[in-house]
C-alpha cells in the first residue's frame, strides 16, 4: 500500500490523518480509494473526468505527477494545493 | 426575523435582522471559497450555498441549519466521457415538482434534482444543443443562471444563457426550443444580428402571477417578453444605461420590476458616482430612481448579476443588494427608502432572502 500525506482541508476532510495508507495501482486509484474511506474528500483532488485539479499538485517520491502515473505499494504521494501567488 | 444570505469572495454570511440597519451577522461559512450563490428552498426550509476553492473545485452544499455542518451533495457534476467539467454553480432554483430543483452552471448546462437537492443529474436534451450549437462564452464564462420555472406546471420552464440566448422547454426538459427574436445583439456585427446565437442574457424572471410575461436585463438593454419567452421588446428607454446585471420583480404585480444599471460594459459601475436602483410599474413603458439612501456622489459599485434579492411584495416588497465593495444595501417599502444592512463585507456575489 502505499502512503498518502495529506495537508489541511484535505487533512480534515479525512479524518485528520495526516498520513493514510491506500490502496491502488495508479494515483487516479488511489485517490478513489481515499474518496470511498474518507467521502468528504470526493470532488477535491480529481474534477468530474478524473483529472487531477488544475490547482492541486500530487508528488509521487518528490516528482510531480498526474492522475495515470504509476505507483508502486513502496512509493509516497503528497497531495497539496498549489502555491499561488496575488492578492 | 429576516435572514439574508449573502454569498462573497470569501465565504457566506448569513445576516438576521427585522429592518435595514438593525442586521447582524448570525454566522459565517465557508471561509476562504467563493460563495457564488445561496438560497433556501421555501417548501423544505432547507439552505444550499454553492462554493468554489480556488484550488479544490466547486461543489454544492447544503443543510437545514445554516449554523451547523453543510453536506455536500452528490453533483452536479459532469458524467465520466462528457468532456466537461464543472467551473462553477451558477444558481439553484425549486421547480414546480415534488422535491425538484435545477442548478444551472458553467460550462452551460442544466441539472436536475428530484430528491430535494442532494444528488443531481444533467439534463442531457439541453446538453445536445450545447454541444452541436456553438455556444460561445460571455466574459464571465458559458454560463446558465436564469431559470424561470412556470407556477403550478412542472413541465414549462425558461432558461437564461450568457451568451446563447433563452432555452424553453414545454416538456419537462425533453426537447427544448430558442426564445432568440427581438434580442438585439449590439456588441455584434451588424450583419449578424439576425442570425447569431451568441446573445448575452444577464439575467431573465418571470411575472408568477402572468406567467407568460418575462423580464430580461439583456447584455447593453433591458427586455419584455408576453408570449413566455418566444419574443422580445426593447425597454431599456427611461434608464441612464441599459447595461447591468441585477433584475428582480414583485410577485404581486407583473408590470413591476427593478434594475440596477451599470454605466457600460466597458465601465462596470453604478453611473455618475451615484447608486440607484431603477424601478418600472408599468412593464417598462417608464422607469423610476429609487436612491432616497442611497449614495448619492462618490459611489462607483459594481452590482453582480445574483447580488439583488427580494421577499414580500407590493408595497411591502423587500429588496436587498450587495456590491463588490462588500456593502449590502435594504429597503422593506418596494425601495422607496432605503439603509446600509451591512457595510464591510467581503465583496458580494449574490444576495437572497432565506
Amino acid at each position: 500500500m502505499a502512503v498518502v500525506i495529506l495537508r489541511a482541508p484535505l487533512k480534515d476532510m479525512a479524518g485528520g490523518n495526516r498520513e493514510l495508507k491506500l490502496d491502488g495501482s495508479d494515483v487516479r486509484s488511489i485517490v478513489r480509494s481515499l474518496e470511498a474511506d474518507w467521502p468528504k474528500t470526493g470532488g477535491w483532488i480529481l474534477d468530474d473526468q478524473g483529472r487531477v485539479r488544475r490547482h492541486v499538485n500530487v508528488f509521487l517520491n518528490g516528482e510531480r505527477v498526474r492522475e495515470d502515473a504509476p505507483v508502486g505499494p513502496d512509493d509516497t504521494l503528497h497531495i497539496l494545493a498549489s502555491i499561488t501567488g496575488g492578492s | 426575523m429576516r435572514e439574508l444570505l449573502v454569498g462573497t469572495k470569501k465565504g457566506l454570511f448569513v445576516l438576521r435582522g427585522d429592518a435595514p440597519g438593525a442586521f447582524d451577522v448570525a454566522t459565517r461559512a465557508f471561509e476562504g471559497s467563493v460563495v457564488e450563490f445561496a438560497t433556501r428552498d421555501p417548501r423544505t426550509g432547507r439552505y444550499f450555498a454553492s462554493v468554489t476553492s480556488g484550488f479544490y473545485g466547486p461543489r454544492l452544499m447544503w443543510t437545514d441549519d445554516p449554523t451547523a455542518e453543510w453536506q455536500a451533495a452528490k453533483g452536479p457534476a459532469f458524467p465520466e466521457g462528457a468532456d466537461a467539467t464543472l467551473d462553477r454553480i451558477w444558481v439553484v432554483t425549486p421547480g414546480e415538482g415534488d422535491g425538484v430543483l435545477y442548478a444551472g452552471v458553467a460550462p452551460a448546462a442544466l441539472f436536475v434534482s428530484t430528491d430535494g437537492g442532494e444528488s443531481w443529474s444533467l439534463n442531457e436534451p439541453l446538453w445536445k444543443h450545447r454541444l452541436d450549437g456553438d455556444w460561445q462564452p460571455g466574459f464571465g464564462g458559458l454560463a446558465l443562471h436564469s431559470i424561470c420555472p412556470w407556477p403550478a406546471d412542472p413541465d414549462r420552464l425558461a432558461i437564461g444563457v450568457s451568451a446563447a440566448g433563452v432555452w424553453i422547454t414545454e416538456d419537462g426538459g425533453k426537447t427544448w426550443r430558442t426564445g432568440y427574436t427581438g434580442l438585439v445583439p449590439r456588441y455584434m456585427p451588424e450583419d449578424t444580428w439576425e442570425d447569431t446565437n451568441v446573445l448575452c442574457v444577464h439575467n431573465m424572471h418571470r411575472a408568477p402571477l402572468r406567467p407568460e410575461r418575462l423580464f430580461m436585463q439583456f447584455h447593453g438593454s433591458v427586455y419584455r417578453s408576453d408570449d413566455a419567452g418566444s419574443t422580445w421588446n426593447d425597454i431599456a428607454d427611461g434608464l441612464p444605461s441599459g447595461f447591468g446585471f441585477p433584475l428582480t420583480i414583485d410577485p404581486a404585480d407583473p408590470d413591476s420590476a427593478f434594475v440596477i444599471p451599470l454605466t457600460s460594459a466597458d465601465d462596470r459601475t453604478t453611473p455618475d458616482g451615484r447608486v440607484r436602483v431603477y424601478s418600472t410599474h408599468d412593464a417598462g413603458t417608464t422607469w423610476t430612481p429609487l436612491s432616497d439612501g442611497l449614495p448619492s456622489r462618490d459611489a462607483w459599485l459594481t452590482v453582480y448579476r445574483q447580488a439583488l434579492g427580494r421577499d414580500g411584495e407590493g408595497d411591502d416588497l423587500g429588496l436587498w443588494f450587495g456590491a463588490t465593495s462588500g456593502e449590502v444595501f435594504g429597503s422593506t417599502d418596494a425601495g422607496r427608502t432605503w439603509a446600509s444592512v451591512a457595510p464591510r463585507l467581503a465583496p458580494v456575489t449574490s444576495v437572497r432572502v432565506a
